[in-house]
């Protein structure tokens, strides 16, 4: 039988599903009765919507209706929100204009929405898509962020295109350390846009059942009751009592799952509409590209202060950062609480300043991608820390080991507002550097170099911050929402488990882990615990899968429940075995009572619960605990990943050479699944690195990579295969000592692969580091080197 | 409409369908086969990859009545009787796989690399793979599993 306690490699029980054709994604569904919507999408950036007429379409063969903005407005829709308000340097609100799910008088972006069709084909509806006249009065587009604030204005609310200004730290404070510097490092970076591209893409049916006057939406999302509360507390104004948000098996999201988006909000309402037909859409990949949140997307100038020795005495941060046409769910919290408070890294930085200004342009939303403002606050930290070292004559890694926090500093208080609870960093370090043969790079290199090839090796030391909480702080922060999540444990009588969680996964394996959890916990055979995820109809409350929470949050949630399950069944075993409660003793799923060999497994105290002929009087019947968890503080896991490189000077290709990655992680559940995610961020990372670029048309606004053949996605052999291994500092605050590792990644990756490539290189070049731009710059450094 | 007809699964199957009906089209609507998975429009991820005649296809690529008389396979039927393929029990044992949605293409691009090149190098799964994208794996187990698979269908 397979090992499958804590920490053991068990494989996964849902692949068997997955691995025969049998998942259940979105699409695959279709309702009795369905209907098909096609959204006509803005073929424009920036315009006025002057006349638009629907008759011809409506007329079209197999239409069933036709809705526009005004539609939506009549009904008194309201607007997408988005969750998370900044609040500026000069202490007002961001800018929160309006984004209606369909256009009213204006399109913002290649994209927008403008109408809907809904068909009893989806090829009829596309068909008559075509019939809709739409006169588009042309504005100038506003694509470059940093000219944006004298373009054209998007939004009447936001004056100079400007969603907020916005700091963090102790302005006088860093001048003061860059006063005292021996030397400064300045860097002008821009960390690329990038497309997250789930594989599943998006898909909605909406369903409203005109008896019970109950609304159904199917949607791949992260976090179904996440997307209940916004559709019905600020969008659609419906009881949440009324509305059951299902999200069956979700094909990856990375973030861009999390967010409310217009095409589902328009499905669920077009249903009432259309006298209950359940309404289906399902984004086709150029649609997704379009319409989906993307990530990233600064430009930062960044200095670095140093002293004599090496000691870093501050760190300026000045970033403008694209929040795209309108404000997504969360957008405004990646620039800001999700990076500047993240700048300390994993160093002693005595003083840190952050300026950001986020700005409205003419291109799709954006939002939480893998990461979200950490792989942009590492990027900036370690691009800078190795260009430091190689400025001043040191070596990169001890650099960063001499200005390691200690671990007698922890908790340590960071100058960005967090505290972290627990690392060593130096473990890490070690091991990686090991690993690599850190040592024996200057030969490798000399092999390179006589081959013609020019030879890399690059080092990031990331922290990040997992499971964004507790509620109460980021409250006073600007969120609209808690930051808990809950689980219900649930004894059937014959003795197996149910498990309701309000964490979803979408890939990371959560009916295996947290099986894996709860059979360890009460002591009871694995395969009699089922893990229920992704419905509102099955699971009471929740808030989903994202931010690298849901076994630091999740999992501690169902840690709670268990334990309520534990502290009832005792108060039953004890009057069965006729004991005081004091007396009985639980582990390994039996009650006994201290010093005899009297006990009861917890499958006969299940039992009793729900056949209560012999109980204790006061107990309630029934062996079902609902528990929720509200973290104490982030989980910070960190740790060191190096990268090296070859690169071919008269093609510009880069091949990376090795990859290790050492990662503090805390307790581990199941490391086959940990080593999973960390491949994948890897992944994630280099793409970005390498090969990803999202760009848009600077005068036109048009996408021009908008689809496979333009954006390059990362293919199995841009890869070595990565070595991986882990240490441990278990968190100090949740009950499994966990910390989050979905994230991390595609945290560290960017820095350490351009830190790689322009070691090889000698010269700075952005992300990403395509083969033309390589080889102009090898060919450059050559021609230094011939003359 | 046309009609068309071929073998899928082993199971012979005759539907009208409009002319423009892509094969993967009609895996899943009209067969409710609905492992066949579709994730671009540009013939570029693999997702929705079934092997036509023995070969590995993108189904979004095909006609339904370019099919017309073929045996097709999809990877609902790539396990016998209840017994996973060494190719899907490979991939379940080196974590192959995480949220599943390339997953039933991958396995049966797999399948047909180890059948023209029963021994490949890692270079050789990479470069086969290259008409398939994970967004999830990195590849790294991906191409794990195809090497165990390869081992063990050797024998």
């Amino acid at each position: 039988m397979a090992d499958t306690a804590v920490g053991s490699r068990l494989e996964r029980r849902e692949d068997r599903r997955f691995l025969t054709g049998k998942g259940r994604y979105t699409d695959d569904i279709n309702r009795h009765g369905q209907a098909h919507a096609y959204f006509l999408r803005s073929p424009v950036a920036h315009a006025r919507i002057g006349a638009l007429d629907t008759a011809e379409a409506e007329r079209a063969p197999g239409v069933i209706a036709v809705f526009t903005g005004k539609d939506m407005e009549a009904d008194g829709v309201g607007s997408l929100p988005c969750g998370w308000v900044v609040t500026d340097r000069h202490g007002a609100p961001h800018k929160a204009p309006p984004h209606f799910p369909l256009a009213r008088d204006r399109v913002r972006y290649v994209g927008d929405h403008v109408a809907v069709v809904i068909a009893e084909t989806l090829g009829q509806a596309k068909d008559a898509a075509d019939l809709i006249r739409v006169d588009y009065e042309e504005l100038p587009a506003v694509i470059d962020l940093l000219s944006a604030a004298s373009g054209e204005l998007l939004h009447e609310a936001a004056p100079g295109n400007l969603c907020y200004d916005w700091e963090l730290g102790d302005k006088a404070a860093t001048e003061a350390g860059f006063a005292k510097a021996a030397h400064v490092t300045k860097l002008d970076l821009v960390n690329n846009r990038l497309i997250p591209n789930a594989m599943e893409p998006r898909a909605a049916i909406g369903e409203w059942d005109s008896g019970t006057e109950e609304y159904t939406l199917y949607s791949t999302s992260q976090n179904p009751h996440l997307l209940r509360l916004i559709l019905c507390a600020f969008v659609l104004n419906l009881p949440e009592s009324k509305v059951r948000v299902i999200a069956p098996d979700v094909g990856g999201g990375f973030g861009s799952k999390i967010f409310a988006y217009a095409e589902e909000t328009v499905c669920t309402w077009a249903s009432k509409k259309i006298d209950g037909r359940p309404v289906k859409w399902t984004a086709d990949r150029g649609e997704a590209f379009l319409s989906d949140a993307h990530g990233r997307d600064h430009v930062t100038h960044c200095e670095l202060a140093l002293d004599a020795d090496g000691h870093f005495l501050g760190l300026k941060v000045d970033t403008t950062a694209n929040m795209g046409a309108y404000l997504s769910s969360f957008s405004t919290s990646v620039p800001t609480y999700l990076y500047a408070t993240l700048l300390a890294g994993q160093y002693q930085t005595p003083a840190i300043y952050a300026n950001v200004k986020a700005v409205f342009t003419n291109t799709a939303p954006v939002d939480a991608y893998r990461g979200a403002g950490r792989p942009e606050a590492t990027y900036v930290i370690e691009r800078l820390v190795e260009i430091a070292a190689r400025e001043t004559g040191r070596d990169p890694a001890e650099l960063r080991r001499l200005n390691f926090i200690r671990p007698d500093q922890f908790p340590y208080q960071t100058p960005v507002a967090l505290q972290y609870d627990i690392g060593d960093y130096e473990p890490s370090l070690d091991k990686a550097l090991e690993m690599i043969d850190y040592q024996g790079f200057g030969a490798r290199k000399a092999a390179s170099e006589a081959k013609g090839k020019l030879r890399g090796i690059g080092l990031s030391a990331y922290i990040e911050a997992c499971g964004i909480a507790p509620s109460a702080v980021v409250g006073s922060l600007g969120a609209g929402v808690g930051l808990w999540e809950s689980a219900t444990v649930r004894f059937n009588a014959t003795g197996t488990v149910s498990v309701m969680t309000g964490a979803h996964s979408h890939g990371q394996g959560h009916e295996t882990t947290f099986a894996q959890v709860v059979a360890e916990k009460l002591g009871i055979p694995y395969d009699n615990v089922e893990i229920v995820h992704g419905d509102t109809g099955r699971i009471s409350m929740g808030m989903g899968t994202y931010g690298s929470r849901s076994l630091a949050v999740g999992g501690s949630a169902i840690v709670k429940a268990c334990d309520k399950i534990i502290a009832k069944g005792r108060k039953i075993a004890a009057h069965l075995m006729e004991a005081s409660e004091g007396d009985v003793e639980f582990k390994d799923g039996k009650f006994t009572v201290a010093g005899t060999d009297k006990s009861k497994a917890m499958a006969e105290i299940a039992f009793t619960a729900y056949v209560p002929h012999n109980y204790p009087e006061g107990v309630e019947p029934g062996l079902d605990e609902t528990a929720f968890y509200d973290p104490l503080n982030f989980t910070y896991p960190a740790g060191v990943h190096i990268a090296e490189v070859e690169i071919d000077p008269d093609t510009g290709i880069t091949t990376i050479a090795d990859w290790v990655a050492v990662d503090d992680f805390g307790n581990i559940i199941n490391p086959m699944i940990v080593e999973g995610q960390v491949h994948g961020g890897i992944a994630q990372g280099v793409g970005q690195a390498l090969l990803e670029h999202t760009v848009y048309d600077r005068e036109s606004g048009q996408l021009l990579t908008g689809s496979y053949m333009d954006y390059a996605m990362p293919r199995a052999d841009n890869f070595p295969a990565f070595r991986v291994e882990t240490t441990v500092s278990a968190c100090t605050h949740n009950p499994l000592g966990v910390k989050g590792c979905g994230e991390a990644g595609a945290i560290a990756a960017p820095a350490a692969l351009m830190n790689a490539i322009t070691d090889a290189l000698g010269v700075e070049i952005d992300m990403p580091a395509t083969p033309e731009k390589v080889w102009r710059a090898a060919q450059a450094r050559l021609r230094v080197a011939a003359e | 409409m046309v009609t068309v007809s071929m073998t899928v699964n082993g199971k012979q199957v005759s539907k009208e369908v409009e002319g423009r009906t892509l094969l993967v089209q009609f895996l899943r609507d009209q067969l409710g086969l609905t492992g066949t998975h579709v994730g671009c429009d540009t013939s570029q991820c693999g997702a929705c990859v079934v092997h036509i005649d023995g070969t590995s296809v993108k189904s979004c690529t095909v006609l339904a009545a370019q099919a017309d008389g073929a045996e097709v396979m999809t990877i609902e039927g790539l396990a016998q009787t209840g017994q996973l393929h060494p190719m899907q029990e490979a991939f379940r044992e080196h974590h192959g796989l995480q949220c599943g949605f390339c997953t039933p293409g991958m396995v049966m691009s797999a399948v047909d690399l180890l059948k023209e090149n029963p021994d490949p190098s890692d270079r050789e799964i990479r470069e086969w793979l290259q008409g398939n994208i994970c967004r999830c794996t990195g590849y790294h187990n991906i191409v794990k599993a195809i090497q165990a698979a390869a081992q063990s269908m050797r024998g």
